[in-house]
């Protein structure tokens, strides 16, 4: 059994194989048509073909080439500061900007290993004010400043 | 003559009051995001983009150009002072720019940074106004395979010219390229790679994918690291210069301006390759090359003049054949596109205006900013010790609100997440991800001027190879990949990037 010598390597050749593969898959169904009148399927299965040979060429160089270890993943950050983005995606249309936005700051403020609850709280109000009189009246973007305003 | 007359247009243009509120506004936007560490400007100019709609076109630009300019000058004041770059293009200027600091030569410091790149964008200024007209003229002779050509050329001198790994540059490229294919294809009206999401028939956003390639990954990464921000809190005093200081300067000025005006126009140069470049050369032609590292005034004249003569000049391309070379040019293009101009060569004849006001504001942008960052120096320093646990919450939000704000609705939010997640997953994999960027914007001009060419030649794929200014682009892209396979580039490239 051949031994991963450059994770990273191993895993982004890998994830470049999947995607070629996927994308092949897909445009499968489109019409390929011909080099002089091509169908909506040629460019993509192009593109996918590469990136399967690239990926291939990766995956293997890994075997021989030594390189870093693959680092850790924290979740704390990748959930918390997503998350508090998705949250105000979900709730900006009904909530209005204010509400949101003290929530996205008092939740994003929680990935940070130097939390202060309070700090939070007071950064999440002043950036409501500033964000109503920057995107709302300053370049009048189309958003409601409280719940069902829209 | 023509230059004058065109100069005169835009500078009429740039001068009046709504026109240089913005550049202010984007210049003082770029030294704040430059400042401070954690965002740069790409993920500003995305994240203004979307609010740029209600604009006029020529004053989006503005303030957007004035961003990615004026964060080449912020970036300079943080790797003086605290030896942490804002700006990737100012990482060299931390080697001796904060041992001038340390020898209390902090304003020296600091004024040559400013000064030189005042000199730098004055001259880059005049440059991008000289080839403009000849260059778009001769983008108007290409026909579909040039630009197809062109574009292979772009985007593996974009590679090539970067740093990291070469293989999985290509394949971000054409993972980029792909993505770009997301939508409702022009000729057939098929929905590719739609997944039956209605708003996914209308493409793939470019500030979406930046947003999160640029903005949500790096705050991540930030996050992840508990690396600590330490604060001088010296008084900056002397910002004058010794006749010893300025008589070693101004050669440095002269090479790091002519240097970094050449490698912007080249794609995927632009500010940082500039300013590397312009060190190792510092370095080679010193009288006492030891000085370098130890606080060397040369080594902060000559990058720092390169990256702002870079940054300017890598507007080039993209006004004058409408290819963007780095990540904040593909921006560009998204902010064209959104005010329904398509960038490429007819844009100086068609929108005169425009043109000539972006490029006559950029040296306006140049004074502002020289009078930014001299005099108001202070300000910029205490802004440097607002703690990044306030600032991250800040920036998540003015991305979420930009990115809803393009189409009101939360798809693109949750779409930028998911590009957010991807980029996350590539900085563990040491995947670039401005490649990926420039494929996204190119893949759509690619596929059609493929199309295109082959449905003139009638399937004969020799097209590309039998029009000579076609075959001298793939030949220079060839060229470029066998450059990088030559063991000896291969070694100077690498060690022009790891210097630092």
């Amino acid at each position: 059994m051949a031994v991963v010598r450059s994770p990273k390597d191993f895993v982004a050749g890998l994830l470049f194989i999947a995607t070629g593969v996927a994308a092949i898959a897909i445009a499968a169904n489109y019409t390929l048509g011909t080099a002089a009148r091509m169908g909506p399927g040629y460019f993509p299965r192009v593109l996918g073909i590469l990136l399967i040979l690239i990926g291939a060429i990766l995956a293997l160089r890994s075997l021989r080439l030594s390189g870093a270890p693959l680092p850790g993943w924290k979740w704390r950050p990748v959930l918390v500061t997503l998350g508090s983005v998705v949250m105000f995606g979900l709730i900006v249309t009904r909530a209005g900007l204010v509400i949101s936005t003290i929530l996205l700051i008092a939740l994003a403020s929680a990935a940070s290993h130097e939390f202060r609850p309070r700090e939070a709280v007071i950064s999440g109000i002043v950036l409501a004010a500033l964000a109503v009189g920057v995107f709302v009246i300053g370049l009048k973007l189309q958003i409601g400043i409280w719940p069902g305003a829209y | 003559m023509d230059l004058i007359t065109n100069l005169a247009l835009g500078f009429g243009v740039a001068l009046t009051p709504v026109n240089l509120l913005y550049a202010l506004i984007g210049v003082v936007l770029g030294t704040l995001i430059g400042v401070l560490p954690g965002i740069g400007p790409v993920a500003t100019i995305a994240m203004l983009l979307p609010t740029t709609y209600a604009l006029q076109p020529v004053s989006a630009l503005i303030m957007l150009a004035g961003i990615y300019y004026g964060a080449q000058y912020g970036g300079s004041t943080t790797s003086i002072l605290i030896n942490m770059p804002g700006e990737s293009s100012s990482v060299v200027t931390c080697l001796d720019g904060h041992q001038m600091a340390r020898k209390g030569q902090a304003g020296a410091a600091l004024t040559v940074a400013a000064l030189a790149s005042f000199f730098a964008g004055t001259v880059a200024t005049i440059l991008v106004a000289a080839v403009a007209t000849p260059l778009s003229e001769l983008a108007l002779k290409f026909g579909p395979a040039e630009y197809f050509s062109l574009m292979i050329l772009g985007l593996i001198g974009a590679v090539v010219l970067a740093h990291g790994s070469l293989l999985k540059a290509i394949a971000m490229i054409i993972l980029g390229l792909l993505l770009g294919i997301v939508g409702t294809d022009v000729n057939s009206g098929v929905a590719r790679f739609a997944f039956g999401v209605p708003e996914l028939t209308d493409g793939i956003g470019v500030v979406t994918v930046a947003m999160g390639l640029f903005g949500f990954a790096e705050i991540i990464s930030n996050l992840e690291s508990t690396e600590k921000r330490q604060i001088i809190a010296t008084k900056i005093k002397g910002f004058g210069l010794t006749r010893e200081q300025f008589r070693k300067v101004w050669p440095a000025v002269l090479r790091g301006t002519g240097l970094g005006s050449v490698l912007g126009v080249l794609p995927g140069g632009g500010a940082m390759l500039s300013a590397f470049a312009s060190y190792t050369i510092e370095k080679k032609v010193a009288d006492d090359p030891s000085e370098f590292g130890k606080g060397a005034i040369q080594g902060v004249a000559g990058p720092e003049s390169a990256n702002n003569a870079g940054a300017q000049t890598s507007f080039i391309p993209l006004l004058t054949l409408g290819i963007p070379e780095n990540a904040v040019m593909a921006l560009m293009v998204g902010a064209m596109t959104i005010h329904n101009i398509q960038p490429g060569p007819q844009v100086m004849t068609s929108n005169p205006s425009l043109f000539w006001g972006l490029i006559a504001s950029m040296w306006i942008g140049n004074l502002m900013l020289v009078v930014l960052n001299l005099p108001m120096i202070g300000l910029w320093i205490k802004l440097l010790r607002v703690p990044y646990r306030l600032l991250y919450p800040a920036i998540l939000l003015f991305c979420s609100i930009g990115v809803y704000s393009i189409n009101n609705n939360n798809t693109d939010i949750m779409l930028t997440v998911l590009f957010g997640l991807l980029g996350t997953i590539f900085v563990k994999l040491e995947c670039e991800p401005a490649p990926l960027l420039l494929g996204f914007v190119l893949g759509p001009m690619m596929e059609e001027n493929l199309r295109r060419a082959l449905l003139l030649s009638r399937g004969d794929a020799t097209v590309f190879f039998t029009r000579p200014l076609s075959l001298v682009m793939l030949l220079m892209s060839a060229g470029l990949v066998l450059l990088i396979v030559l063991p000896n580039f291969r070694r100077t490239r690498e060690a022009a990037f790891h210097e630092v």
